[in-house]
């Protein structure tokens, strides 16, 4: 892990927390499981409307669990298993009786390593909206362009929608599942690592991009870079061994923590 | 030299004799291999290079446009029997795809883990493995007997027999090999898990799965023993019931190679080369379309 502190610098650029900030998703006493082993370990916390949540924590820890349990993408996998609650507006998604394909249309995700599906890039991003609106030509293409464009994606690839997705950049990728996931017009974006696999240029694109995006959509980031998370979001989550250490606005935990263990990570003395 | 090596190296002496030992031992296995190589690959281009040289003498128009001759006439062709071997090769093959395909894509996508699963991987194995001879036998029991005759339809059903196990394989094979990841991807929008199955992981799996078919097609079109006992053979045109028999390749070459006739053995060399050639071709086609589908 890096030993770099973090400096006044890099967090004084963010946006202050807005005081009168929504709950979007309210965790209460969440568990996991893989198996028998308890990964998750009541974790209570709240994500707010169009925010930036950073989940930080040593390899393990559990921050990407918890982000795999807003859009029940665990419960492909018949041995793992959450209870508790998380509340979307109000509505436990852990609920058996919420339909999982209409939660992911309204909860998306973005994986670490890009994963272009091997069609056209075209095809990429319509293949989202098509599950859920029938749309004419003429608005899918509209559709299309728009999620491009807001994925700083447009201009590099708008000579060559019918090519495969498959063909681009790792950078290009990734902004392409990007696009993928905002053209559905989701609540919120999950981002699990999205920039470990990228050069630092594509990185900057992403972080850029996220920033754009918070406007629109409620975001939660899992992040292994801490530069990364002082700089893209308002929130930070700190959490060791399934437990969530502390919470706060970025801010104030870089800058002042409360928890000494919380200081200890980020100023790289374990994880 | 010893002296000046690192000292994390192992001490050993190795001496002038020791290492003479070593290089003939390295040398006498490197010949071994290369020896017996050469004896198989003789082998094979003995076999090839016969059947180019009976084969291409009995080659003329009329190969490809009469019917097999019967006992004691002269000329003749085996038109019958290539259209015939075609007709059953794809009547199979038909059977075969939706069933192997479908079977496969349950075991790499639905059975994951599962007891079901596994004991149909395993009675599938063992069907990859059975003798032909054995399917040609039950589809003979239970098809040619009930419907009194030979045909068509028994002599497809017999390959379908042997070409659904190749299918399975290589489906499952090929659909094991897409990332989880990308499947995540799918269910991550919303997509239920056909729609995931049908449009990226077939999609990501299409060229292995199309060639495994390929590759079934050309391990049928040379089975001899399953159509023994079903499709037969005979000198005519196929009917359009496909009962009766139906003329094809290997059984022609079977019956006429062992004729007293040399207007038949020739024909059997004929459709040797013919048959070889075609499984050579569609080799090549699978080869060339998954190198061409996965280099990118």
């Amino acid at each position: 892990m890096s030993s770099i502190a973090i400096s006044a610098k890099d967090v004084t650029g963010n946006m202050p927390p807005s005081a009168n900030a929504q709950t979007r998703i309210a965790v209460r006493d969440l568990n996991f499981y893989y198996g028998d082993f308890r990964s998750l370990k009541d974790i209570s916390l709240d994500f707010y409307d169009r925010q930036v949540t950073a989940l930080i924590g040593p390899s393990g820890c559990g921050k990407s669990t918890l982000l795999r349990t807003f859009n029940r993408i665990y419960s492909l996998y018949p041995e793992q298993r959450a209870d508790g609650q998380i509340l979307l507006d109000g509505q436990n998604v852990l609920s058996p009786s919420i339909d999982v394909n209409e939660l992911r249309a309204r909860v998306g995700m973005v994986f670490q390593k890009p994963t272009p599906f091997p069609m056209s890039i075209y095809d990429n991003i319509a293949f989202g909206i098509r599950l859920y609106e029938k749309l004419p030509k003429s608005d899918l293409d509209g559709r299309v362009e728009e999620a491009l464009r807001k994925a700083a994606l447009w201009d590099e690839v708008k000579d060559k929608l019918r090519q495969s997705g498959m063909g681009l950049s790792g950078g290009q990728q990734q902004r392409l599942c990007i696009a993928r996931t905002i053209a559905q017009k989701p609540e919120v974006i999950l981002l699990d690592e999205p920039t470990s696999a990228l050069d630092p240029i594509s990185t900057g694109k992403i972080e850029e991009l996220i920033e754009q995006l918070r406007s629109e959509f409620t975001i939660v980031i899992v992040t292994h870079n801490m530069q990364q998370a002082a700089r893209i979001s308002q929130y930070t989550a700190f959490m060791y061994l399934g437990e969530l250490v502390e919470f706060g606005p970025t801010t104030k935990m870089f800058m002042n923590p409360t928890r000494k263990q919380t200081q200890d990570y980020i100023t790289g003395r374990f994880g | 030299m010893i002296g000046n090596a690192p000292p994390s190296f192992p001490a050993t002496p190795v001496g002038g004799r020791v290492r003479r030992s070593r290089q003939v031992a390295d040398g006498a296995l490197k010949l071994t291999c290369i020896l017996f190589t050469a004896l198989g690959t003789f082998v094979l281009g003995w076999i090839l290079l016969m059947l180019l040289v009976e084969g291409a003498g009995g080659l003329s128009l009329a190969v490809f446009t009469q019917v097999t001759p019967g006992p004691g006439t002269e000329g003749g062709g085996i038109a019958n029997a290539i259209v015939g071997s075609l007709i059953l090769t794809i009547l199979s093959i038909a059977v075969a795809t939706p069933i192997g395909v479908l079977a496969g894509t349950y075991l790499a996508e639905y059975g994951k883990g599962s007891k079901l699963a596994e004991t149909i991987r395993f009675v599938n194995d063992v069907l990859l493995a059975a003798p032909s001879i054995l399917i040609g036998l039950f589809v003979y029991m239970f098809m040619v007997q009930p419907m009194g005759g030979y045909s068509g339809w028994a002599g497809g059903v017999a390959l379908a027999i042997i070409a659904v196990p190749v299918i399975v394989r290589t489906t499952e094979d090929m659909l094991r090999i897409v990332p989880g990841s990308l499947r995540e991807a799918g269910a991550a929008l919303g997509a239920p898990m056909s729609t995931v199955i049908r449009k990226i992981s077939w999609r990501s799996a299409r060229a292995g799965m199309v060639t495994g078919v390929l590759l079934a097609t050309a391990r049928i079109a040379g089975e001899t023993a399953p159509l023994l006992f079903t499709a037969l053979n005979n000198n005519f045109w196929f009917r359009p019931d496909l009962m009766g028999g139906v003329a094809n390749l290997p059984v022609m070459i079977y019956q006429f190679a062992l004729s007293p006739y040399q207007n038949w053995r020739e024909l059997a060399w004929a459709g040797a080369l013919i048959i070889t050639a075609a499984i050579l071709a569609l080799s090549v086609a699978a080869r060339l379309l998954f190198k061409k589908e996965t280099a990118r």
